[in-house]
């Protein structure tokens, strides 16, 4: 789950950041009135759960209340990499004096927290890592001694602090909000970018992001609770599937795809860009493939708009074939019939069974995926 | 020899009374493994698919001799398993159990590390063994009727018994496949299960199966540019046309901070010097090429 990041800054404020004064707008109106609140400078930042929003223009300086709500007003209803502006973030503007980069993740190779900190951050942070990766300092945390003072000094001090200045113990506060945030959260990501030295002096957390593991949210019912409430990351057709209990990811193409575990399911996506054509969406039914499992994923493709033509792809040792052209046939009369093109490749028991039973439907049963793979990306094809 | 597993290795389920671990534990029993029992708290005394179910992994241990077990346990509940069978002396852990909460991964993963066992998983189909004819986990049993002399290590599931098949139909027998999981933390990892595998004589090939998210293929394509395995590696690397910052089915199985995409780890390949197939079933001719040279 994806915190927004007023939802970031407000859990970082609670384990003692200091973070410049903003509230929540839904109107254009409410954008106003926060700022008339604020009475200075302030910027108008989209919230959507998505990196790089700044440069799609999600981020804007309103020097008056009237153009905090001109501007709130261009804002709403404007998407950004496919989300939907609701909320409007209206906050305190600050000047900066230099952007800094602070994150903590859970490192795959050593099995432990890794902060990344860099004196120089921002929205080329990607760049900088690439470029002059030697700016990335990793400070790596052992799950069970936790986050000790010299990991936090070593922090502070790369990022361009004094020791004894308020900076210093500002810059070092974060790092240990950041921490608790990662681990009372159970956080795959905690990250401040930029992290800014103001023109006042202040150390201050100008973005603030957070993923929470969805697998943990159950031991976190105020999340899970956000969450149920407004889904925020995922399209409509996501937020469905997911219901469904499927793993729906939505995809640009017109061939749409359905295999049994995610490393196939990719797999066949990629067979049908291989081929030339353009996979339509992801959706893994998971391991086994019961009648009523493939009816339902089978029913989400053929409500979508824009799939032309269905790719299942299934292997199966134990996946018995009559029975996924059972879903298949169930779909199909409830739906009512369709005028999309399916394709089956399955490999499974009773394979002889289900191509009889599929080809009373018109369907072919492929027992190679690379001819199954072709034949989609053909029928495709205007 | 095989990997982990060999000829002494004595298995208990945990979770062996729920539905998913008795499938398995018979399936894994027709296969030919020495599954001795099985574990489920308060059902201890019963027996399932002809086998003694205990209370705990001490008493199962101390009444089988088993030295491995195979978690089937509910994610809610699944690290309090890991961490009973590594205080009962098991030595090797294979969890099968999905959706376990990161936090909790790192540290059971940390804690076995730290006592000298091994952990496959989780989220992962375990490890087979053609050879012996031992399997911990749920792969179906029809696909790895050949015994041979590749290794297949991967971080999927499904595509793995498809590209062991693809190899079988080539006359590839294999020697020990491991699904190392599709979660970002794993108790043994892609790296980690390619060098067990680099280090048998009776491996000749190793096929690597990887897919977005992390970086482990490109850390295993920087000990293979540095010479520190010398034996032929073919791979393939599931979802390249996966779009960024979306989670791909597997928790790990995600582009983020600009770094694991699948273009990047196949070119981290190639010009690491393994080949690298387009399509699954690309792999076998590649294995065969390999091993010509």
């Amino acid at each position: 789950m994806k915190l927004y990041e007023y939802e970031a800054k407000e859990i970082l404020a609670k384990y003692g950041v200091k973070i410049p004064f903003g509230k929540l707008a839904f109107t254009p109106q409410e954008a106003r009135k926060i700022a008339e609140e604020i009475g200075k400078p302030v910027v108008l930042k989209a919230q959507v759960t998505v990196a790089g929003r700044g440069k799609a223009g999600g981020i804007k300086v309103a020097k008056t209340p009237e153009e905090a709500e001109a501007l709130a007003k261009q804002m709403f209803g404007m998407t950004i990499k496919g989300l939907v502006v609701k909320k409007i973030y209206v906050t305190e503007y600050q000047e900066v004096e230099r952007e800094m980069y602070l994150s903590l993740i859970i490192d795959r190779a050593s099995r432990r927290y890794l902060f990344l900190a860099s004196p120089v951050g921002g929205v080329d942070i990607e760049e900088i890592a690439r470029k002059e990766p030697e700016k990335i300092k990793r400070v790596y945390v052992d799950p069970f001694e936790g986050l000790r003072d010299f990991h936090v000094r070593t922090i502070a001090s790369w990022l361009g602090f004094k020791q004894g200045t308020p900076q210093w113990d500002q810059a070092s506060s974060i790092v240990r909000a950041m921490y608790r945030a990662m681990t009372e959260l159970e956080a795959e990501l905690v990250e401040s970018n930029p992290l800014a030295v103001t023109k006042s002096g202040e150390v201050v957390p100008l973005d603030a992001r957070i993923i929470v593991d969805d697998n943990a949210l159950f031991k976190h019912p105020d999340l899970e609770k956000a969450y149920e409430e407004d889904p925020r990351d995922v399209t409509e057709f996501e937020r469905y599937a997911q219901k469904i209990g499927f793993n729906y990811v939505e995809l640009d193409g017109d061939v749409g795809i359905i295999g049994n575990g995610a490393g196939l399911t990719m797999s066949t996506m990629d067979l049908v860009y291989h081929f030339g054509g353009r996979p339509a969406n992801f959706l893994d039914i998971g391991g086994g493939a019961s009648r009523d499992v493939v009816k339902e994923a089978l029913k989400v493709l053929l409500k979508h708009p824009r799939v032309k033509v269905i790719f299942i792809n299934i292997f199966g040792g134990i996946t018995r074939a009559d029975e996924v052209a059972a879903g298949i046939e169930a779909a199909l009369a409830e739906t009512g019939g369709t005028d999309k093109k399916i394709i089956v490749r399955m490999k499974g028991t009773n394979e002889e069974l289900g191509r009889q039973m599929l080809a009373k439907l018109g369907i072919p049963l492929y027992e190679n995926a690379e001819e199954a793979a072709q034949k989609a990306v053909e029928l495709a094809r205007p | 020899m095989t990997v982990l597993v060999g000829p002494d290795t004595k298995v208990i389920v945990q979770g062996i009374t729920g539905k998913e671990g008795s499938f398995h534990a018979q399936r894994m029993l027709e296969y030919g493994t020495k599954v001795v029992g099985g574990v489920t708290p308060g059902k201890g005394g019963t027996t399932i698919a002809g086998l003694p179910v205990f209370d705990t992994v001490e008493e199962a241990v101390r009444a089988t001799g088993a030295n491995a077990s195979v978690v089937f346990v509910p994610a809610k509940f699944a690290s309090e398993a890991v961490y009973e069978a590594v205080d009962a002396g098991i030595k090797l852990v294979v969890v099968i159990t999905e959706h376990i909460p990161i936090h909790e991964t790192l540290r059971f993963v940390n804690y076995a590390r730290s006592r000298g066992t091994v952990v496959i998983g989780p989220n992962c189909p375990g490890l087979v063994a053609p050879p012996i004819r031992t399997k911990l986990g749920i792969m179906p049993n029809s696909v790895y009727q050949t015994p041979g002399r590749i290794g297949v290590v991967s971080r999927s599931g499904t595509l793995t018994y498809e590209i062991s098949y693809q190899l079988a139909r080539a006359g590839l027998g294999i020697n020990t496949a491991i699904g190392v999981g599709g979660d970002p933390i794993v108790g043994t990892d892609l790296v980690e299960a390619v060098l067990m595998m680099a280090n048998d004589p009776e491996i000749d090939a190793i096929v690597v199966i990887g897919e977005v998210g992390g970086d482990a293929e490109e850390r295993l394509a920087k000990l293979y540019a540095e010479g520190s395995i010398r034996k032929p590696i073919v791979g393939y690397v599931a979802g390249r046309t996966a779009p960024p910052e979306k989670r791909m089915g597997h928790a790990g199985a995600i582009v983020m901070l600009g770094s694991g995409d699948a273009n990047s780890k196949v070119k981290a390949f190639r010009e690491a010097g393994i080949p690298v197939a387009d399509t699954p079933m690309e792999v076998p001719q590649l294995v065969l090429k390999a091993l010509k040279k």
